[in-house]
Formats: C-alpha cells, structure tokens, sequence
C-alpha cells in the first residue's frame, strides 16, 4: 500500500490533511466540504493510530498491528521516536523506548537497529527515516479514505519543539511525500478545534491548554484574543502522563497476581510487555465505565491472569498522579503571572484527558466560573485525543490554497510578533453607589495589537450629558474573609488556597476585581436621550496610539479624540 | 467582534466639566509587552494580511467586502432582467408559434447566444415571478396563461433540435443588409460586418470567417468568400410548417399537408440559399478590396508583359548583332581565301612551266644522248619515236618535284652513256616503287634498263 504511493509525482493540486504526530499515538483529520474537521480512521479503523512502526520478516506493521508486536517482537518494533527527531543521542530520554528497539548512536544522529529486511542483518534505521515511514502510512491512509492523493498537511507539534526538530520533521514528510504547510503548536491547534465550531463565539478569553498524554504532559497557556491566539507560558513534565497511570495498574495486578502465584510479571521483560498492553487497555476501560477487567493468558509461567479492578480504587492508587497533574496546570498558570481566576476555560487534550478523575479535579480546582471543556465534564466537548489533529487540519484547509511564499511571509516574526497590552483598557461605570466609579474592561490586557474593540453603554435613566472616561485598569484579587463560626485569625495570602485539596475548607473568598490606573481621556456626550445608549470604540494601533470614539447610538456626529504613543516598548516574556 | 453590551450607566457629566471639541487626552497607555501570536486561525491570517498590506481595520473590512461583493457579482453575471412588454404578458401559450421566446425569458439581448445555463436561470426567474400559485396568492385572477407561454418557451429553447427550428426563422435575429444607397456611401465593413455575423449563426462549420478590413490579405478575403459561396447552413424552416392535422381519420389529408409542408420547407430553403448567394454576390460587388486585388493582379500582370517583351527585343538585337558578326567573318574568310587561291595560280603556273622546262630537259637529254644510242650510230625516227614515248611514258607517272630532280641530274648530260645510266637509275626507281611495270615501256626493250639502251 505504501509502495503505490512512492513514485508517484505530486499533482500541483494540494489536498491538504492534519495530522497531529504525538509520541505515542498520531491521528489524522481532514476537513469537510462543510468546513468540519473530521478525524480519519485507518484501515484498521483506528482514529487514534499507535506511533509505532514493527517489522516482522521485511513486513511493515503500523498502529495497533505494530503495538501488539512488542511482546514477541520488541527487538524490531520503534515506539516513542517523535520527540528523538531532530536531537543528538547526547540530548535525549532513552526510558520511553525501554521495551521497544532501543536508541542508538548514529552519527550525529539517533537511529535503531532493527531487522527491517527479510535478511537477518540488522540496519540502522535513522530516526527521521522511521519518521518518513510513519507519515508515508499516515498520509496513505487519509488517501485511501479521501480517494485524493494527499500531498500535504499542516502538522502540530509540542510548543518547545525546537528549530532543528521542526527542520527534520520538515524534511522527513517530504521524503514521504507530504509537504508540510506549516507547524503549528499543539496547544493552538486545539484551541482552534473549538474554536472553529460553528457555535463558537470569539471571546477574549485566557484558555489553558493542559495536553496530557502517554509520555509527557505540556500545559500551556494561551490569551485568545478576538480569534488571536498568544501562547502566554507553558509547562512540560515528562514524569506525569499516561505512561505513569499504567505503572499503577501494573503494579497493582503484579501484586494480586503475586498474591496468588508467587512469581513477579514485572520481572520477566515479555509478561511485562503482556501486562503494560492490558494494563493501558484497562485504563481507558476505566475513563468510560466504573469497573473494567484484565485478562491476560499466560501472563507468566504458564498460568493465565483475569481480574478486575473498580473506578474508585484506582483513582485512590493514582491519587498522587492525579493531583500532579493539577500540578502542572498550576504551574504554567503562575509562569503566566496569572491568577487561577483568570482562566476562562480549560481545554483538556490528549488521550490521557479522558481520565474523568482529572478534570474533576480541575473543575474543583478552577472557579466556578471557568469551563472546563473535557467530555466528562462538558458533554459538547470534542474528543480530546483529536483535538490537534482537527485543529491542524482546519489550519491547513484555511492555507492550502496559499502560496508557499504566502504562508512563510505571514509566519514570519514580523508579522507575528506584535506588541501585546500590559493593562486592560476600559470606561468607568457608575454603581448603586455613586460616588465610585466601577471600571469595565473593553480591551483586555495582553490583547495584540492594533486591535479595536466596541462596548455599548446604557446612559442615566433620565439621559442628559455623560461622561466616558477611558482609563487602564489592572486585575486585582480580592480576599474577604467568610465569616464562620471560629474567625480565621491567619493572615490571608495568596498562595494559601491555591493546592485544590484545601479549598473546601478554606474560608477565604477570593475575587477578582479592577483597580483603576491611568485614566486615559475623557470624553463628554451631550444631550442624550431618555433610555439611550453609548457606543464607545477603542482603537488601539500598532503603534499604541489610541483612537476613541463615543456617539450616541443612532445619533450622528460623537467625539473623536486621540491619545499619542508611549515613548518606549519592551520586550516580554513570550 | 461584536460589541459588549453594558447595563451599567456611564456615569453623569460633573459640573464645570469643558473641553475643546468635548475630548481630553489625559494620559497615555503603559508600554506594551511582545509576543509572539500563534500563526494559526482565520482571524490570524486577517491580522497577517492587515499586517502585511498596511491596511487598517476598516480598510480591510472594506476591501474584503468589495471581494466578497465581486464574486456575487460574477456569480449573477448574465442575471437577466428585462422589462416585460405588458403586450407580451397577454400573449396566449396556443400561440406558441408567433411567441418570441427569447423575449418570453427576458433574453431577446442574446438571442440565439444565450447559453443553457443563461436560459436555466431566466427560466426560474420567470417562473419565481410568473407562477399561477404566486399571483393567486397576491390575489389576483389565477390566469396561468403567460406562464405557459414561459414553460413553452424554455421547453423550445431547452431542447437542442427545437431550439435550432426557432432560431432559423427567427427574424428578430435577422440583421437588414444595407441599402444600395448606404452601400454607395462606402464603410462597407461597419455596414455588412453585423449582417454576416447574423447570416453566420447558421453556419454547420466553425468558426465563421470575419469579414475583416481593409488590411486583409487577399487569402482572408478569399476563405471570406469561398466560405460564403458554399456556406454550409443548418437553416431549416419546420417552424413553419402548416399544422398536421392529428386525426387518424383522414390520412390522405395528413400525407398531403405533410408533402405540402415538406415542398415548402425545400422551396424556402432554396430562396433562402438564393437569397444568401446574392447578399454575398452583393457585398463582393461592394468589397473594394477585391477591386485592389485586381488591380494589384493586373499591375503584376502588365509588369510581367513589359518584362517579356523587353526580354524579346533583347535577344532580337542580339540576334542580329550575332549575324552581323558572321558576315563579316565570312567575308573576310573569303578574301582570305580568294588571295589564296591567286598565289596558288601562280605557283602552279610556275610549277607547270618548271615541269615544262624539265620536260624539254629530259627530252632533250635523250635528244642529247643520241637517244640512247652509242655516239655515232644513228638512230632511225623509229627508234626516236620509241625513246621519246618511253621518256613520254615516264615523265606522266613522275611527280614534277622528282622530275625537277631528274632533270637537275640529266642538265648538261652529253654523252649517251651517262644520259642512259641516270634514266636507267630512274626507271628503276619507278618500278621499284611500283609505278611502272617493265612492260610498260615501249617494245624497243632497249630502254627497259639504261644498260639495254648501252648494249
């Protein structure tokens, strides 16, 4: 199937797939005519296709074929190669690859001894070779299901995917004939799956991005602005994903099994592989139902192993886990010098996502007020597996009728570098309490610009003259005590209620509200009517210049003033 | 973005409160941060595109909608929309023969040009407008008539082969060929261009030459009236046919108005062919350029002539120069030749004395010799007569030069002796070259050697 696509020249005519490479599983999403992404399922009807790659007697398996070839046939089976592409032997994790063909030293680059002929002589099979292979599959695949050669595609990778990492991957889709269109951030590209729903409403609003999957964990944090994405921190953690989860069903079925046999599966290299693939198996038995069983057949000596294990146990045995992985979300929130207030939603990607117990947590952990969009959480949610793969693949049916030029001049830093607000731009309202005024965002700090903004203003009952007072504000957090029966004599703190376990106890409630800085401008409209309404524009350019504009809705003429730029930009963070 | 609605009021003017134009820049925004926006997203690209052409919002806003409004554009480009001749909303669809159809659809701007797709769209636009349910429901009668006439239309203009049938006697496609009057103002070009143009609809071939301009070369004009002389039409006339009657009653009926139909459809072919032919006959009357061509073809020819004819005097004059030539070479061969033949004379003259003198020599040496006879003896006349025919005899079969020679030897020769030995020397000399046989001279024998005559 691979071999019919080799020599064939590309036809000029691009059609353009998604494809999300993870390290230990890729999917593949093309987008529909009605401008629905969908995920492709492969010949074996995988949605979610194993990243790995298996060779019997010069036969090349792939997916789940090449998965279940770990057992017998670890020697000649590559597993977790994506995050080896591009990066020195020196440089890089060896643990994942641990039961698979392992990394060896080639050159400057990494490559894998396996016996990929008919021969017995074992080749070294270079990492980006292997990678050309996965993507030839892929790509076949998504042929197969358009009936369209599929010649190009717009690929997600990790955030901290460096250059040299992005060039090899580059270069080892063209080798498999897939011109990779662009690279986007994992992260974005599932902020993009939601967003490019038809319900979607473009908010501002701050997203955390938290993609956990087999071998790591990356959380990032991202202010949507207007349908602009900015990445404003993000965390990795190689310690905490699915691969651990597995650990703690393994460990706890090597007990039982010890219980009964005297004999310890993990010690022998094949029960292990036997016991690691039911053990994955079980747990996602576990995301969907409360109870799920194992059974492997001679799992060791000889004996067969059946035995089941419920929700709550297990959540109790990966407690530890489980709470690390609100952890990291923690972490990059606070990189992003942002309150856990501050987040709007949460979107959980990766398979390990499906855990219902993390986003329980989440949901404790963040306010009330945030969403948090994971299937046991939001019933509308999207799979979180196929996130990235239908975010890259909306991305690549918006660029594919784009010239390469076009897509690389609006990739460039001088187009997607852009100054970004420190403060939040809004107009004072008035309150029941007239004497202060109560600041109301427009604009919202780190928001890109130029950008433009309109907010619709109710006027005094009785109309007459307002006055719309532009001002910048900053996010504040208040804390007010609750009062309980025993009064919390500790003094309040910021990082005290952040660890989610306590949260219930605690009896501080914490806010968010505005703290007025710099007032801008002012602005007087005279004579409006009765039940009228302002409209106030504010646009900021590139430049930060400001533009405001206030009318009275329906009526003609308004104010129109502008305020000159700041003297100095720095550089940030991102 | 839309835009955010606030319950909240804004709050009231304070007292006192003025500005120049009612706006008071007070401070300006903190500095900002850089980062880095994730180049993915719809919204993104429109960022990039701002950032890259230099447009602002509204700018952008703006020539996005123009795009926008540019394709819907194209996409109705051919909407037809024509006024209706409230006339025409009366026709009857029992009249269907009369109808101009392309009229009934709005489309009498393209005729026999429109496309099916053309004639698709006109079709529902009539009909979103015609249909008896529409018109019911506005409250007036349910008169479908003109909707018919809409339904026949598109059902004739539809199909292919009916289509063709309508087109051929459609005269509202018809263009009048110019006037003899207009014809005579000139501008043949502009006046007959749009006729052909009509007459070519009907063309089996294409594509139909132009009838081009002045700059034409005389092959375009050429193919132009070839193609026009055997124009190869689709014309037909079963448009007009006189209805068959439909009964199976009387089939004789039938046969008759079908034979009656088809000698119509044949006879205005014909015309219609003539009519063409002469419209051609017409415009080559009228076509200036072939005039040109003419004159052109007449100028080359004189040019030709006029080159052959000087050719012809040429080779003439050299014809007679060749002969005078000759003549005079002739002449003066002959001179040459006349000169000759005097010197020739003389010298023959001389040789002929010179012969003479030798002969008297030789004879005279016999003479001298006492004819060959010891000194003394005399010889008789007979014996004379024979030495003399002997000598006779010798002297004719020896040539002059030799018998210059002979005679050099016998000059001053007294004695008989010696005169017989040369003679003798000499005869044989002659008989050795085979000149004279020894019987040939005389009987006498004496003479047949020198020594004889001595003995």
């Amino acid at each position: 199937m691979s071999a019919q696509q080799d020599g064939e020249v590309a036809s000029p005519e691009v059609h353009a797939i998604g494809i999300s490479f993870g390290n230990s599983n890729s999917s593949i999403a093309y987008t529909s005519s009605e401008g629905k992404a969908e995920v492709i399922a492969n010949e074996e009807g995988d949605r979610y296709i194993p990243s790995v790659l298996s060779y019997v007697k010069g036969e090349e398996y792939h997916g789940t074929q090449a998965k279940s070839q770990l057992v017998r046939n670890n020697e000649n089976t590559v597993a977790y190669f994506r995050d080896y592409l591009g990066k020195d032997f020196d440089s890089l994790d060896p643990r994942p690859c641990h039961a698979s063909a392992h990394a060896k030293k080639h050159g400057s680059t990494v490559a894998f001894s396996i016996q990929d002929t008919e021969s017995e002589a074992h080749n070294a099979v270079t990492v980006s070779e292997i990678t050309t292979r996965h993507i030839r599959r892929l790509a076949s695949s998504a042929s197969d299901f358009m009936g369209k050669k599929v010649n190009a595609a717009v690929i997600s990778v990790p955030t901290n995917f460096t250059e040299t990492q992005r060039e090899a991957l580059t270069q080892a889709s063209k080798e498999a004939g897939v011109e990779v269109l662009q690279m986007i951030s994992e992260p974005t590209a599932a902020v993009l799956a939601y967003d490019a729903r038809s319900e979607a409403e473009i908010k501002d609003k701050i997203i955390v991005v938290a993609d956990f999957g087999g071998t790591r964990s990356d959380v990032a944090v991202v202010a949507s602005r207007g349908g602009m994405y900015s990445i404003l921190s993000t965390s990795h953690d190689y310690e905490t994903a699915g691969a651990q989860l597995d650990q703690i069903l393994i460990d706890h079925f090597a007990k039982e099994f010890i219980k009964k046999n005297k004999t310890d599966p993990r010690q022998n290299p094949k029960s292990l592989a036997k016991l690691k693939l039911e053990a994955e198996a079980t747990k996602k038995s576990l995301s969907l139902g409360g109870n799920a069983s194992l059974n492997v057949e001679s799992i060791a000596d000889g004996v067969d192993f059946a035995s089941t294990v419920n929700r709550t146990r297990y959540e109790m045995l990966a407690a530890k886990v489980f709470a690390s992985f609100t952890r990291i979300i923690e972490d990059a929130v606070r990189k992003a010098d942002l309150d856990i207030l501050d987040i709007d939603e949460v979107i959980l990607s990766g398979g390990t996502s499906h855990t219902p117990r993390i986003s329980q947590n989440l949901q404790r952990f963040f306010s009330s007020k945030t969403r948090i969009l994971s299937p046991s959480t939001l019933p509308t949610a999207i799979d979180p597996s196929s996130l990235a793969a239908r975010g890259a693949a909306i991305q690549a049916s918006l660029i594919s009728e784009f010239d390469k030029e076009d897509i690389e001049q609006s990739t460039h830093p001088m187009v997607t570098v852009t100054p970004h607000l420190r403060n939040a731009i809004g107009i004072m309202v008035v309150t029941d309490d007239i004497k202060k005024g109560l600041f109301t965002a427009l604009v919202e700090k780190e928001t890109a610009v130029p950008c433009k903004r309109v907010g619709i203003f109710a006027a005094p009952r009785e109309g007459g003259d307002v006055i719309v007072k532009v001002c910048e504000g900053a996010r504040d957090i208040k804390i007010t005590k609750k009062e309980k029966l025993k009064t919390n004599g500790k003094a309040a703190s910021d990082d005290s209620d952040l660890d989610s376990d306590n949260e219930e106890e605690d009896e501080e409630v914490r806010e968010k509200i505005w703290k007025v800085g710099t007032v801008l401008a002012e602005a007087a409209i005279k004579g409006v009517k009765k039940g009228g309404k302002v409209e106030v524009t504010v646009h900021v350019g590139a430049d930060l210049g400001v533009v405001v504009t206030a009318r009275e809705v329906g009526a003609k003429g308004g104010v129109r003033g502008t305020l000159d730029k700041p003297r100095v930009v720095e550089n940030g963070s991102a | 973005m839309a835009a955010v609605q606030v319950s909240l009021p804004l709050p009231v003017l304070p007292q006192g409160w003025s500005e120049e134009k009612d706006f008071k820049p007070i401070g300006q925004l903190s500095s900002a941060t850089q980062r880095n926006i994730e180049p993915v997203g719809p919204h993104f690209l429109a960022h990039a595109r701002r950032k890259r052409h230099k447009r602002t919002f509204s700018e952008d806003e703006r020539i996005q909608a123009q795009e926008n409004v540019k394709k819907i554009d194209d996409d109705d480009a051919g909407e037809i929309s024509e006024p209706e001749d409230p006339l025409m909303l009366q026709c009857n669809a029992k009249d269907w023969k009369g109808q101009d159809h392309y009229a009934v659809l709005g489309l009498s701007k393209y005729r026999y040009k429109a496309t099916e797709s053309q004639i698709k769209r006109a079709h529902r636009k009539k009909v979103l407008r015609h249909h008896p349910d529409k018109k019911a429901a506005a409250g007036s009668s349910e008169d479908d008539s003109f909707f018919k006439c809409i339904q026949k239309a598109t059902e004739i203009l539809l199909d292919p082969v009916k289509r063709r049938q309508f087109d051929s006697v459609d005269e509202a496609a018809d263009v009048e060929p110019p006037s003899k009057k207009q014809a005579q103002k000139g501008g043949l070009f502009k006046l007959w261009n749009p006729d052909f143009t009509a007459e070519g609809r009907f063309s089996k071939n294409e594509p139909v030459p132009r009838l081009g301009d002045d700059k034409a070369t005389k092959e375009e004009v050429e193919e132009f009236y070839n193609f026009w002389y055997n124009f190869d039409s689709w014309r037909s006339f079963e448009y007009q046919d006189e209805d068959v009657p439909d009964d199976n009653e009387n089939r004789d009926q039938k046969r008759h108005v079908e034979r009656k139909n088809n000698n119509a459809r044949k006879k205005k072919k014909t015309e219609d062919t003539a009519r063409l032919r002469a419209l051609v006959d017409e415009c080559l009357q009228g076509d200036e350029r072939i005039k040109k061509f003419k004159k052109e073809e007449r100028a080359e020819k004189d040019k030709k002539r006029l080159d052959r004819e000087a050719a012809e005097k040429k080779e003439k004059e050299d014809k007679i120069k060749a002969a005078e030539e000759q003549e005079r070479l002739r002449k003066e061969a002959e001179e040459a030749s006349k000169a000759e033949r005097a010197e020739g004379k003389k010298a023959k003259e001389a040789a002929k004395n010179a012969v003479k003198k030798n002969k008297r020599v030789l004879k005279g040496s016999v003479k001298d010799g006492n004819y060959l006879l010891p000194a003394g003896q005399d010889a008789g006349a007979k014996r004379i007569d024979e030495v003399l025919n002997d000598v006779e005899a010798v002297m004719a079969k020896i040539e002059p030069e030799e018998m210059a020679l002979l005679a050099s030897k016998l000059n001053g020769l007294k004695v008989a002796e010696e005169v017989g030995k040369v003679w003798g020397e000499e005869v044989k000399r002659l008989v050795d070259a085979g000149k004279v046989k020894e019987g040939d001279l005389g009987g006498a024998g004496e003479v047949k050697t020198g020594n004889c005559w001595l003995d």
